[in-house]
């Protein structure tokens, strides 16, 4: 079944090949002819960007969202520089993206032609793989073996490099199924007695934690499944990073709210105080184990891994299961279930009742204003008024991020898309278009702060171009608010270079592109002005006039342990605080 | 939970933690990479080692397997036990790696060396260079009335032995391959 036909045309047969429906990307002079294929077919959608950054961030919220692989088309030199920052993005998250860029012709790699850079040297630190092909005959099996990487094992970014004259070039198309076997096969099951060990410590633990991270949405829907059945079934306090959100649904009766930096009191005092700690998918992030000498102290710490090298990185654990979280919880459950379903019930009873003296401080809580509106306000009413809704939530990186995770609730995997290892200004807005586009007809929010979803707004025309109605909730502050928080709090007040200076016109802004615009500040309107935004038949953005200096809390000050947490009514101590010379 | 006591100086002005990580002892491991031989391999190794801020003390490469396309990089490398063993599961998590073997820890492994050490001097300098190579076994592979090049095998220190001999001798200049290891027995 081998096919002659150009590279060119081989790049579009091995996406079709490799179920990809939709590629965002951006033409130049090195992609031309793969280009041309794309003008002559109808099965794989281009989506249009205007900054190759976009692309990646697009890509990402398609497959943070769908579980498939985002595709990027970009050209060489800035195509694919521009290509960076998403690719690092993508690889801290864990999500998979095949990104092809354009090279200049094999003959003149090295000459320092025009448009010409050392994509696969530059990106070699940012991909999880990358190759340059140099030969027709290997772009169908480069290819495959691509998407083969970036979707096995611990996802990541792949990137392919394809020099003009190898487009050009006719060559043998081979299939999928054709590509021999890559050395390249992760192991998914864990080992049976660890996974008996850990069924072992469940059944004894006495104030036992999950902490769960991205790799369960990673592993799929079926994990998330899994997890709910064993946490329920076990009854244990559930808590998760940022990157977990959703696997356990918020509404559950054992959830305890994200943990970490600006975790819920409940979730880090219950990580410092347990006995057993079962991470499930997360990787010990600097922003979850504050100083890590303090780290949960006395607990037994088991941790469930497809990537080895994330096994004792940070924190010494116990007992490692290396393997697919499905798989893992599966055959947990299954031992589990054998041997009788046991746990201590009188100390776990005991551990609720301590958790639930933690959840009654309620850290959240924060004082409200009838004369502006509050961020976490906003987002409460935003939660109230779309929930239940098939509801998408994107976010930018900051405050806002770190609220929306807070007073947002969500119910399902793959709902919740954000740039949590890199922290990238700028993700939100494009990643809400790519998830839109895998979702037409859902509500796809952005919650953004003005500062990061103005580093990637040039997105406005793809968005108008492509018909995706999302919605762009912008809780401005008119301040780089956790830029600002951290100088407020750590450099005496000094706010250097931390205000939004000279900010458009939101709604006239919208306007230009053909876009609603909504501005509000008064929180006697908010409600009808969110309901607005849900309504329209089309992309919003809306500008929501927030408290300028309202600080993210709770908060663990970097180098300090979980119960060493700041609370808002802590906040004005921590400020007059005579020793933070 | 009052306000917190930040002493001047302390990390917790950073946004990260910045805590001593060498405080435990630091041993030498010796490690052996089979990886395919493709373009950039070596590449991917050594930027994994400079991008993590891991020591290299000695590396050599070569394919050894030329059917297979197979290459062992041979790498000596510092650091905790906590850091050796994040270097090989990073190292393993490569996709062009085919297998990492930590040859310190299988066993004293066998470790050699090959220098070329040029040695420039006349009169009773020049034979007592002489006199010490047949000491240590080494080769005379070149020679001009002033000057000897000699060819040298065996474990580093061996070498570094050598070279310190020579030193006062008229010692020019040493080129090393670096180590290559193997592990002893079955």
């Amino acid at each position: 079944m081998s096919r002659q036909m150009t590279g060119a045309k081989m790049v579009i047969q091995a996406l079709k090949d490799q179920g990809v429906e939709v590629i965002f990307g951006y033409p130049g002079g090195a992609v031309l002819p793969i280009y041309d294929e794309i003008f002559q077919q109808n099965d794989i959608r281009h989506i249009l960007v205007r900054h190759e950054q976009a692309a990646l961030h697009m890509a990402e919220g398609y497959a943070r969202s769908t579980g498939k692989p985002g595709c990027v088309l970009v050209t060489s030199g800035p195509g694919a520089t521009n290509a960076v920052t998403g690719l690092t993005d993508a690889l801290l998250d864990s999500i998979p993206l095949v990104v092809i860029s354009g090279q200049v012709p094999t003959f003149m790699i090295g000459t320092d032609g025009f448009q010409e850079a050392d994509t696969v040297g530059i990106t070699r630190p940012c991909t999880k793989h990358n190759w340059l092909v140099k030969d027709a005959d290997d772009v169908a099996e480069t290819l495959h073996q691509a998407f083969h990487v970036a979707t096995s094992g611990r996802p990541g970014p792949v990137l392919v490099d394809l020099p003009k004259d190898v487009q050009f070039a006719t060559g043998t198309y081979i299939e999928p199924k054709q590509v021999k076997m890559s050395h390249y096969q992760p192991k998914v099951k864990g080992d049976i007695e660890a996974i008996t060990r850990l069924v072992e410590l469940i059944e004894t633990a006495k104030k036992p934690v999950f902490y769960t991270g991205g790799g369960v949405i990673n592993s799929g829907p079926g994990a998330s499944q899994l997890l709910r059945e064993l946490v329920d079934g076990a009854d244990f306090p559930i808590t998760s990073t940022l990157m977990g959100l959703g696997a356990y649904p918020a509404s559950g009766k054992n959830w305890l709210g994200m943990l970490g930096m600006h975790g819920l009191y409940e979730a880090n005092l219950a990580m410092h105080d347990c006995d057993l700690m079962i991470n499930v998918g997360a990787r010990f992030d600097d922003r979850i184990t504050g100083r890590v000498a303090d780290f949960s102290p006395e607990s037994h710490k088991v941790h469930i891994d497809i990537d080895p090298s994330s096994v004792n990185k940070i924190v010494h654990v116990h007992l490692p299961i290396i393997g697919d979280v499905g798989h893992v919880l599966e055959d947990v459950l299954k031992v589990w279930k054998a041997r009788g379903r046991k746990t201590d019930k009188a100390s776990l009873a005991e551990w609720h009742t301590q958790v639930n003296e933690w959840r009654a401080v309620r850290c959240l809580a924060y004082t409200n204003s009838e004369k502006t509106i509050k961020p976490q306000y906003a987002l409460e009413r935003l939660e109230a008024l779309t929930k239940g809704r098939d509801r998408y939530i994107t976010t930018e990186v900051g405050q806002h991020q770190m609220w929306a995770a807070q007073y947002l609730g969500f119910e399902d995997p793959n709902r919740w898309m954000t740039s949590g290892g890199l922290g990238t200004m700028g993700y939100g807005f494009p990643a809400s278009i790519g998830v839109q586009v895998a979702h037409p007809d859902a509500l796809v929010i952005n919650v953004a702060g003005e500062a990061s979803w103005l580093m990637n707004m040039q997105e406005l025309g793809t968005a108008t171009q492509f018909r995706t109605p999302v919605k762009q909730f912008i809780l401005n502050n008119e301040r780089l608010g956790m830029v600002r928080q951290w100088q407020e709090l750590l450099h005496g007040e000094r706010y250097s270079q931390s205000w939004s200076e000279s900010l458009p016109d939101f709604v006239k802004l919208a306007e230009a592109f053909g876009w609603k615009g909504i501005i509000c500040d008064n929180p006697a309107d908010l409600d009808d002005a969110i309901m607005e935004m849900i309504n329209h038949d089309g992309p919003v953005l809306f500008d929501c006039l927030v408290e300028k200096h309202e600080n993210c809390f709770p908060m663990i000050p970097s180098g300090k342990p979980h119960n060493e947490m700041l609370l808002a009514a802590d906040a004005d101590a921590f400020k007059e605080g005579a020793s933070l010379v | 939970m009052a306000a917190l006591n930040i002493k001047k100086g302390s990390s917790s002005h950073s946004a990260y933690d910045l805590r001593d990580f060498h405080s435990e002892a630091v041993q030498s491991h010796t490690l052996a990479v089979i990886v395919d031989n493709e373009a950039g391999v070596l590449a991917r190794v050594i930027g994994l080692f400079s991008g993590r801020g891991y020591n290299i003390d000695s590396l050599t490469v070569a394919e050894v397997d030329h059917k297979g396309h197979r290459s062992r990089i041979t790498v000596v490398t510092r650091g905790t036990v906590a850091v050796v063993e994040q270097i090989k599961a990073q190292l393993g998590r490569i996709v062009p790696v085919h297998e990492v073997l930590d040859l310190t820890l299988a066993g004293q492994a066998v470790e050699r060396e090959l220098a070329l050490i040029k040695v420039v001097g006349t009169g009773d300098k020049r034979i007592e260079a002489l006199r010490l190579a047949e000491i240590f076994r080494a080769n005379v592979v070149d020679s001009t009335l002033e000057s000897f090049v000699f060819e040298l095998t065996g474990p580093p220190d061996k070498i570094d032995a050598f070279a310190d001999l020579m030193r006062p001798l008229g010692l020019l200049d040493v080129a090393r391959t670096g180590v290559a290891a193997l592990s002893r027995g079955m």
